[in-house]
């Protein structure tokens, strides 16, 4: 039997850093024409991985080999002359630029006297635009482009290179279904071309619909892989966090309370129209639909980050209008918002500030903050949240991204609201952490808390909602019990081609 | 095991980088001159940089809430060139009063303009260091401004008095330093400033008012130009209309070599006192090896040049980076 030579191997890859064996002894393959998934909660060591491989970290100890050549990367030049090319979660493209000269910057075809030549430049690049069969030019400008486009321009700019190897990092994070299907289409044309693809995700309907093989990182440790075909969700579920996981439906309908906020007609422009709903104490209301349905904007509406057109808003009962966060707050309205790094923390402060921030003003002793008092509210919730951190100096930037959520939620949760909202709230986050949040949001609603939970994934509204609003276009399309609802119907319903039904308020 | 200790070696450099080139410079000052380092000269260094050090005080919050002020400079010839002109004619209980007021309006202005209104503070601070040099030679006709009898008032006592045998600029330095620290280090505002300074968005998000910030460190910020100014006309009872040209690069160079990024969210009132003092050392040391003085203006460029990529070099970990 003659074995094949593998695109890429890793062999004992070893990295420390001051206290953290980060990657401890990794080694893995990928076949040319391989789909491979390589999955691991926060903090298992992924992004060490990658970084290493990109050439910003160098390995203590290992060594990486692309074909048969053993390969050293002092820098990402490097990586990508050697053939590792990297799809980015967050995507690194000059908006202001043409797609072909983003394709070609750095390499641009030229004429006499260093003059770019612009028609090989467009001729190149339609060529290959053309094999991924998109629906934009050469000649498009970059900031033009939907996300999922900008995306197929990365994927356009690895075709030039030789590439051995292909990383998609969680590269549907942003996309809509039919975006994903696309994407998948040109993975499987990368594959068959041979192309070598590590696959990173946490999504697993992703993970068993187009990869080959499953390799597990846990704690910077290498747990093993699996064929695909071989395996299920539950099995790598449990290799990734060394246990198994809740997610079933959601069917405890707690006794609910009074209604503690309710809207009626809330507007705002084109965001969304004509919105009415309640949310009850002891209960979990779940708002699904699309990106770009309107949900977002009505949390940052309720939270007085928006002013709305027309419509009401009543907090136990009682009118109020709130026109900024702080108003918000004071009424006993809290959010946790969709982006944790850009709008949910400060990560440059510590793990304390950042949980007392929204009530600095009110832990006083004399004109200064009580910082004791700081501590004691950090110390509750890092126990209550089990948050994970060497102590309350440690700066939030340096927690992992389960961490810093629950830093958030307990931000939050510390301000006593009377209604909590949470958007997205595990965007992001680790199967492990993700589980221990639902959980908490659980808890809270049986503790006699109003929640609000905003989400794209339907197993999780599934699991945490009480009832579920069906979002479409900026308007309720229905609401829903979520232990009667059919998946079919959820997904009619914010695809816009369920009954044109107003809300049911239950 | 190597690799590590390395890296470790170049953060640690990097950090306390501009501490080791600060040793270095003492070192080779002393032994160039042995007057460098007498108790006369240190006492003239703090002396000569409390104006300096007082208006760096406030560009301080402005640094840490993630603006600029380069007005500073400009500000403080106006409020030296009005507190001289109202002394002959209200009297030196009224005018100081007065002088503070219309300061702190200026400084309102740009608060207004940088906090509520969101433009840049670059663009706002920049025009404002040229529109107030105008309304400073309006104020004045273009002339020196000189007190009529300097020999008889009693306002002379900030810049050239002294309280247990230590001068008054640098008690009035020192007390605002103390008081400004506190302010920041301890107080709900000081926590905002950095929270706006580190994320203005995730700071909106927690309920924290980012314009009134922002506004309040401006005020903060022309305060500190006010009391410089008392002090510059104080001691020297007579002042051209350009007193304060080209102090706020110096001032920002004080800031930032104490370690204040300015990108906002870091930096302490004790770092920029420490950063005031290196400069004065440095500018002081240059003069006394005997260079000219107007070689300390290419001297304080490259300083700020050297404090800005070793900031960066702190948080790279090391001196260059392919990456950003």
């Amino acid at each position: 039997m003659t074995r094949t030579i593998p695109a890429l191997r890793l062999d004992g890859i070893v990295k420390t850093f001051p206290g953290v064996r980060a990657l401890d002894d990794v080694s893995f393959e990928v076949l040319p024409g391989e789909v491979h998934a390589l999955m691991g909660e926060n903090g298992a060591g992924k992004s060490t991985l990658m970084k290493v491989l990109g050439g910003l970290y160098q390995p203590d100890a290992g060594r990486i080999m692309v074909g048969e050549e053993t390969v050293v990367m002092a820098t990402p030049l490097e990586a990508k002359t050697k053939g590792i090319i990297f799809i980015h979660q967050e995507l690194s493209l000059a908006t202001e630029l043409s797609v072909a000269e983003n394709i070609y910057l750095g390499e641009l075809p030229r004429k006499a006297f260093g003059r770019v030549d612009w028609r090989q430049l467009f001729d190149q690049t339609d060529a290959i635009l053309g094999k991924l069969r998109v629906g934009f030019d050469a000649r498009t400008r970059v900031g033009d482009l939907s996300i999922a486009n900008q995306q197929m321009v990365e994927i356009a700019r690895a075709l030039t290179h030789d590439a051995k190897a292909v990383i998609f990092d969680e590269p549907t994070a942003s996309l809509t279904d039919a975006e994903k299907v696309v994407l998948f289409d040109v993975i499987a044309d990368l594959k068959a071309d041979g192309v070598g693809i590590i696959y990173i995700s946490h999504r697993m309907e992703e993970i068993f619909r187009i990869t080959d093989r499953i390799t597990v990182l846990r704690d910077g440790q290498y747990r093993g892989t699996v064929a695909t075909a071989d395996t299920d969700e539950e099995a790598v579920t449990q290799m990734m966090i060394g246990r198994a996981l809740d997610l079933s439906r959601n069917e405890s309908h707690h006794t609910r309370g009074d209604v503690a906020l309710e809207v009626r007609g809330l507007s705002c422009g084109k965001l969304f129209q004509d919105v009415g709903f309640e949310v009850r104490r002891g209960e979990v209301l779940g708002f699904y639909g699309l990106v770009g349905a309107g949900r977002t904007e009505i949390a940052e509406t309720l939270f007085g980050l928006r002013d709305p057109s027309a419509g009401q808003i009543l907090l136990n009962g009682e009118e109020v209008r709130v026109h900024s966060p702080a108003d918000a707050i004071a009424r006993g309205i809290s959010l946790v918002p969709e982006d944790r790094k850009g709008q949910g923390l400060v990560l440059g402060m510590n793990c304390r500030d950042n949980m007392t921030l929204p009530q600095v003003d009110d832990l006083k002793a004399g004109p200064f903050v009580a910082e004791g008092a700081e501590v004691a509210i950090f110390d509750q919730y890092r126990d209550r949240l089990d948050i994970r951190t060497p102590g309350w100096r440690q700066l939030v930037g340096n927690l992992s991204g389960g961490n810093q959520q629950k830093i958030v939620i307990g931000k939050w949760l510390s301000m006593k609201p009377d209604v909590l909202i949470l958007d997205e709230p595990t965007r992001g986050i680790d199967v492990g952490s993700k589980s221990e949040i639902h959980k908490l949001i659980r808890e809270l609603a049986a503790q006699g808390y109003a929640v609000i939970v905003i989400s794209s994934e339907m197993p999780e509204v599934l699991h945490v909602a009480d009832r579920i609003v069906a979002m479409y276009a900026g308007r309720i399309m229905r609401t829903f019990l979520s232990d009667e609802v059919t998946e079919d119907s959820l997904i009619q319903a914010i695809s816009g081609l369920g009954e044109d039904r107003p809300a049911v308020p239950a | 095991m190597t690799a590590l200790s390395r890296e470790r070696i170049g953060t640690l450099l990097a950090r306390q980088g501009i501490l080791i080139a600060f040793a270095i410079f003492i070192i080779a000052f002393t032994l160039a001159n042995p007057k460098f380092l007498t108790v006369d000269n240190v006492f003239s260094v703090i002396r000569s940089s409390a104006i300096l050090g007082v208006m760096a005080l406030g560009v301080t919050f402005v640094v840490i809430s993630g603006n600029l002020d380069l007005s500073v400079g400009s500000m403080m010839s106006f409020s030296t060139i009005v507190v001289l002109d109202l002394h002959d004619k209200i009297g030196p209980l009224l005018a100081i009063p007065a002088m503070f007021a219309m300061t702190l309006a200026l400084g309102a202005l740009i608060g207004l303009l940088v906090g509520y209104l969101k433009l840049n503070s670059l663009i706002v601070t920049l025009g404002m260091l040229s529109a107030i040099h105008g309304l400073t030679l309006t104020y004045s006709g273009g002339k020196n401004m000189d007190i009529a009898d300097k020999e008889g008032t009693w306002f002379s006592v900030f810049g050239q008095g002294t309280a247990l045998g230590v001068p008054v600029p640098i008690l009035m330095f020192l007390a605002l330093a103390a008081l400004l620290g506190i302010v920041l280090a301890k107080t709900p505002f000081g926590r905002k400033v950095y929270a706006v300074g580190g994320n203005g968005t995730a700071a909106t998000f927690a309920g924290i008012r980012r314009a009134r910030t922002v506004f309040t460190c401006y005020l903060i910020s022309a305060g500190c130009v006010a009391t410089a100014g008392l002090i510059q006309a104080s001691r020297s009872l007579g002042s051209q209309n350009t007193v304060g040209q080209g102090l706020e690069l110096e001032v920002l160079a004080a800031v930032i070599l104490g370690g204040a990024s300015l990108m906002g969210g870091s930096g302490t009132v004790f770092k920029t006192v420490i950063g005031v003092l290196i400069l004065g050392f440095i500018q002081n040391g240059l003069l006394l090896m005997g260079l000219q003085f107007y070689v300390q203006f290419v001297v304080t460029w490259i300083i700020i040049i050297l404090a800005v990529w070793l900031d960066i070099a702190a948080k790279r970990g090391r001196l260059w980076s392919p990456i950003a």
